[in-house]
């Protein structure tokens, strides 16, 4: 049953992936950051979902890694290397090949995960000593620190940002190339995630979110599966602050670490949905930005006001969200067996308690 | 005497002016069943928690299989093969029965796949004949957190056995329990040490149970160790009797 109902909805969002943009040009970029908070909201729930570390700091990566992909791709094909670049703000344009710019904007990517990854190594071991919203804040704190040291290298522009290489292509194709990009990695994340989720590394971490001591207890090493659940998030984060970049074409501080956007809204779109499912999160991050989208367009000036309503709404009539909610309302369709025995009358006696 | 797989030598251990334990020794002989009993508050939880890592020894000694552990964390301690169950039942309550029994498998050799094995196969196998064992096996697809407290005691005595562990630490493995239901704990136990040859060491507020259960018994109090022999020594010894009736 969930198998076929799975199969459903891969057919619709793909669908909705595949023809959206060739129906709805206009909205080519709009869908394509639909993808990115799909993603973003996804890699969130690993931690924070599933593991029940709250971060507030998997921003940072989408900053680090928009940061490396333009230092790749400036230095590999600008001779005068990138402190000259970024010194002459954005007077220098080189024009780079088609081929140069994409074996660049490959490397960059590339460099970005790898770097994120690296950084989420380090970070963790000293991170996850703190739990519960000591996490969180610290977490915040490393983004908002990385943040303010980034502007302080002028190698990288320091707070007058870089201008990204230009696309060589037409406008339409590069909507269309950086949409490919955000699906492909949303779609990446998301399988791998699924595949993780039904490993023995999806029980490992589910059990440190409900009882870390326990866990610690029965001999599960729990710094190494949190390392990891952190570790792919900040990956794709990397990645996809890259791609990010590009789309944007100019980066500075804030294009880099949108701390109270992006930085909470992966949370915000994972509450919705539903925390530590599949689901949750993919859903969560539709609804968040269909709303978002439209809120900006309808009611511009009270956007926010609508936005905050319906997370307060979501906190305190839904707090489980709304895959938690139907969970609870139809744990059948879920595979959640219910004892029935239980019903009525309290235990019978025997053998079986 | 058969070779000791738990050897405490005196230790201390204070929770500010509070002495827990105080110049405790005693020892766990391998393939043995060996009680700890001793009034409220006399510090048997405090020496579990201390012998599995829980907190550091103020002074003293704890070897498991002839090698130091008192520096030990409590995950290395446990992937030495040392499981504790606790007196306050702790399992991963929002997952079923079944996948809290997998997540329990042992982690002493894991390789770098067994993080991403999948759950199908040898490991749920086991799991469900071990949830046959202690009896929970019409239960396995509930939420563990919707069982009742005995039935979540059994899990949490289950998930222990499925860590393969050498010796096994049962903080008051009857309390709660329906008292019908005893007996099959104790046969439970008593097969889990004879045929699983896992080492058991129990704190145990029930009479009966830990003298029918242990071959040796080790009684504290106020965080000392008052004496220790066979259940029918300590059965006649004034001191023991004193303990818990509140004597003088």
């Amino acid at each position: 049953m969930i198998a076929r109902n799975d199969a459903y909805i891969y057919g619709a969002l793909g669908i909705l992936g595949i023809l959206g943009p060739i129906f709805f040009p206009n909205y080519t970029l709009s869908i394509a950051y639909l993808w990115m908070m799909v993603l973003m909201a996804s890699t969130w729930d690993t931690l924070g979902g599933q593991t029940g570390y709250n971060s507030l700091g998997n921003i940072t990566f989408f900053g680090v890694g928009m940061y490396i992909s333009a230092i790749v791709q400036v230095s590999f094909f600008y001779e005068g290397g990138v402190g000259e670049y970024t010194s002459a703000m954005g007077s220098i344009k080189p024009v780079f090949t088609e081929s140069q710019y994409f074996i660049g904007l490959g490397l960059g990517i590339l460099a970005a995960g790898v770097v994120s990854v690296l950084m989420a190594l380090v970070f963790s071991s000293f991170m996850f000593g703190l739990r519960g919203p000591y996490f969180a804040i610290g977490s915040l704190g490393l983004a908002i620190a990385t943040a303010e040291i980034t502007i302080t290298i002028n190698y990288v522009g320091g707070a007058s940002g870089i201008s990204m290489p230009l696309f060589p292509g037409d406008i339409e194709f590069r909507s269309t190339f950086f949409y490919i990009l955000c699906f492909v990695f949303a779609v990446a994340a998301h399988f791998l995630l699924r595949w993780l989720y039904s490993t023995q590394f999806g029980l490992a971490i589910n059990a440190i979110r409900d009882d870390e001591d326990k866990a610690e207890a029965m001999g599960i090493p729990t710094l190494k599966y949190k390392r990891i659940g952190w570790t792919i998030a900040a990956f794709f984060m990397g990645c996809i602050g890259a791609v990010a970049g590009n789309m944007a074409g100019f980066i500075d501080k804030e294009v880099a670490y949108p701390i109270p956007t992006f930085g909470i809204f992966m949370v915000a779109m994972v509450l919705l949905g539903g925390k530590g499912t599949l689901w949750g999160p993919v859903l969560g991050a539709i609804l968040f930005h269909v709303i978002k989208e439209t809120t900006w367009t309808y009611l511009l000036n009270l956007q926010w006001v609508a936005l905050g309503l319906i997370l307060i709404v979501n906190i305190v009539y839904f707090q489980q969200g709304i895959m938690g909610w139907l969970q609870s309302k139809y744990p059948e369709s879920f595979g959640i067996a219910i004892d029935a025995s239980r019903e009525g009358a309290n235990v019978k006696s025997g053998e079986t308690i | 005497m058969s070779e000791q797989l738990i050897s405490v030598n005196d230790v201390s251990k204070s929770y500010g002016g509070v002495h827990a334990n105080v110049d405790i020794t005693m020892s766990v002989a391998k393939g043995s069943i060996t009680g700890i009993i001793g009034p409220n508050g006399c510090g048997k939880t405090t020496l579990f928690n201390s012998i599995v890592g829980y907190h550091p020894i103020d002074k003293g000694s704890i070897k498991f299989e002839n090698a130091e552990i008192s520096k030990l964390r409590v995950g290395d301690i446990a992937r030495l093969g040392m499981l504790r169950t606790f007196q306050q039942t702790r399992i991963y309550g929002k997952m079923n029965c079944v996948d809290n029994m997998q997540i329990s498998v042992s982690h002493r050799s894991s390789s770098k796949t067994s993080i991403f094995a999948s759950r199908k196969g040898e490991i749920k196998d086991r799991a469900e004949s071990l949830l046959e064992f202690v009896g929970l096996y019409s239960k396995r697809n509930l939420i563990s957190g919707d069982l009742s407290f005995g039935q979540q005691k059994l899990l949490e005595f289950a998930m222990a056995l499925m860590n393969e562990p050498k010796v096994l630490l049962l903080d008051e493995p009857t309390a709660g329990i329906n008292p019908t239901l005893i007996n099959g704990l104790i046969d439970r136990l008593r097969r889990a040490n004879e045929e699983l040859g896992i080492t058991l060491c129990v704190i145990e507020h029930n009479m009966r149970v830990i003298m029918n259960l242990a071959s040796k018994i080790y009684c504290l109090s106020n965080g000392k160790m008052l004496a220790s022999g066979t259940p029918s020594d300590l059965q006649n010894d004034q001191r023991v009797i004193d303990a818990y009736l509140g004597g003088s």
